[in-house]
């Protein structure tokens, strides 16, 4: 299992790694690339809960993997220094309560593994999936991330 | 001419008496006739379930960061903060002596449909009875049937902490005179059942308005920019413009606002923001047909730039 998933976050770092518009491994980088790929999951269940896309075990499996494994190594991503820079949406929140932040990304990894365990089997197991997430993304993003005006 | 000054003075004094028993008539607290709560019988708990998540009572009356079942203990206390000073909400669990345990239907419903307290005094439309009272007395008799199922909280909220001449009930009378108006806000020239219950949800039990319609300066809704959005009523920045007009929110697709109802998802997979949050949290219990029917609403409003 450990093994597992650090074969994934090789896997993400590699993935990281090989796009080029990167400016080397700043953490903001970092961080944002692996929120990216969780929006980018997410927008695959969403096409498949919408109808926009045929259901595809495949796709589902893969989209809760790169949610659980990503948001796993999200909070390491949050060094001192790292506060500001590269339009960051990064609160204070995150520093003056690692604590929570933590647990906040310990909730989505929690979820995004019960789902891959019971794992979704038609579009309307992928809809009740995206009904789970949501609420977690959005509290998390409420108190740690800034507001977009 | 002492007597004709008196009768001056008495001709004075009378039109004063009328224009305030006028004033008196017009601004006081209007409660339903009794007999609208006669024999209303076993209130519907499933329905009135519904109207609770689409009424949004938890947004306001559970503890603030209440998660899971807590979400259902209707303790108040919350700090609503307006430019005329504090609101606490009051506790509206079945608690007999902190909450609303031996409020009688009548009670609940000139509360939730006139704005009259239980000692026959104006509530302040901090609480949106302004929107609910576009409910039936069969959905307040449902609806108090579902609160009194929920657990009992003993917590005592803090008195509203107002400014003058804000902390004068008395004067919502005036304020309900010009503001307080239980019709439609849109007339539609032919509207189906759907786009009904779209308009029953959005205008009455889901309050929407009461955000994402402007206020005057007395705080009043600006009803000619029905849904056009403006500065957040509780603090910073702004409640969206949610007509078809909206830039942010008018190129969503039905299916794309009921999508954003029951997850939280934009259309481009970003997470519900503000007070937001709490509200698709509540409607994520509503049922499909009910988020399809507000979602054919929001498209069917006049568009505001």
């Amino acid at each position: 299992m450990r093994s597992m998933s650090l074969l994934a976050a090789a896997a993400a770092a590699c993935l990281c790694l090989s796009t080029p518009a990167f400016s080397q491994e700043e953490p903001q980088v970092v961080r944002q690339n692996l929120m990216k790929e969780i929006g980018r999951s997410v927008g695959a269940l969403g096409a498949i809960a919408k109808g926009e896309k045929p259901y595809d075990a495949a796709v589902v499996e893969q989209s809760l993997t790169t949610i659980s494994t990503n948001i796993q190594a999200f909070p390491d991503q949050f060094p001192p220094g790292s506060e500001e820079g590269h339009e960051t949406e990064a609160l204070p929140a995150i520093w003056e309560k690692p604590d929570e932040f933590r647990a906040g990304a310990e909730k989505l990894h929690t979820e995004a593994q019960a789902l891959l365990a019971s794992m979704p089997a038609d579009q309307a197991g992928v809809g009740a999936a995206m009904q789970r997430l949501g609420p977690v993304c959005s509290d998390c993003h409420e108190t740690f991330r800034a507001k977009k005006q | 001419m002492a007597l004709r000054w008196g009768r001056v003075l008495g001709a004075g004094a009378a039109v004063v008496a009328v224009g305030v028993a006028a004033a008196w008539f017009l601004t006081k607290p209007n409660p339903m006739p009794a007999e609208t709560w006669n024999g209303r019988g076993e209130p519907d708990l499933a329905r009135g379930e519904m109207l609770f998540w689409a009424g949004g009572c938890t947004g306001c009356h559970a503890a603030g960061g209440a998660t899971g079942e807590e979400v259902k203990v209707m303790s108040g206390g919350l700090a609503l903060t307006s430019p005329f000073g504090t609101f606490y909400v009051p506790n509206i669990s079945p608690d007999p002596q902190a909450g609303i345990g031996e409020w009688t239907l009548a009670e609940f419903g000139n509360a939730m449909l006139r704005g009259v307290g239980r000692e026959g005094e104006h509530l302040y439309p901090s609480f949106p009875y302004t929107s609910y009272a576009r409910m039936s007395p069969e959905d307040i008799n449902d609806l108090f049937g579902y609160l009194k199922t929920l657990p009992a909280s003993g917590n005592v909220a803090p008195p509203h902490e107002l400014s003058f001449p804000f902390n004068m009930r008395i004067a919502l009378g005036g304020w309900k005179f010009l503001f307080f108006d239980d019709g439609p806000r849109v007339e539609f020239a032919s509207a189906d059942e759907k786009l009904q219950r779209g308009q029953f949800l959005v205008e009455g039990p889901g309050h929407c308005g009461e955000c994402h319609t402007p206020r005057n300066a007395l705080g009043g809704l600006q009803t000619a920019q029905w849904l056009a959005g403006g500065p957040n009523p509780e603090g910073e920045g702004r409640i969206p413009n949610i007509t078809p007009g909206s830039r942010s929110v008018g190129s969503w697709s039905e299916s794309d606002l009921v999508s954003y109802f029951q997850t939280g998802f934009t259309p481009d997979y970003d997470s519900v923001g503000g007070s937001m949050v709490e509200v698709q949290k509540n409607l994520a219990h509503l049922p499909q047909a009910d988020l399809e029917a507000i979602a054919a609403y929001l498209k069917a409003v006049p568009a505001q730039e």
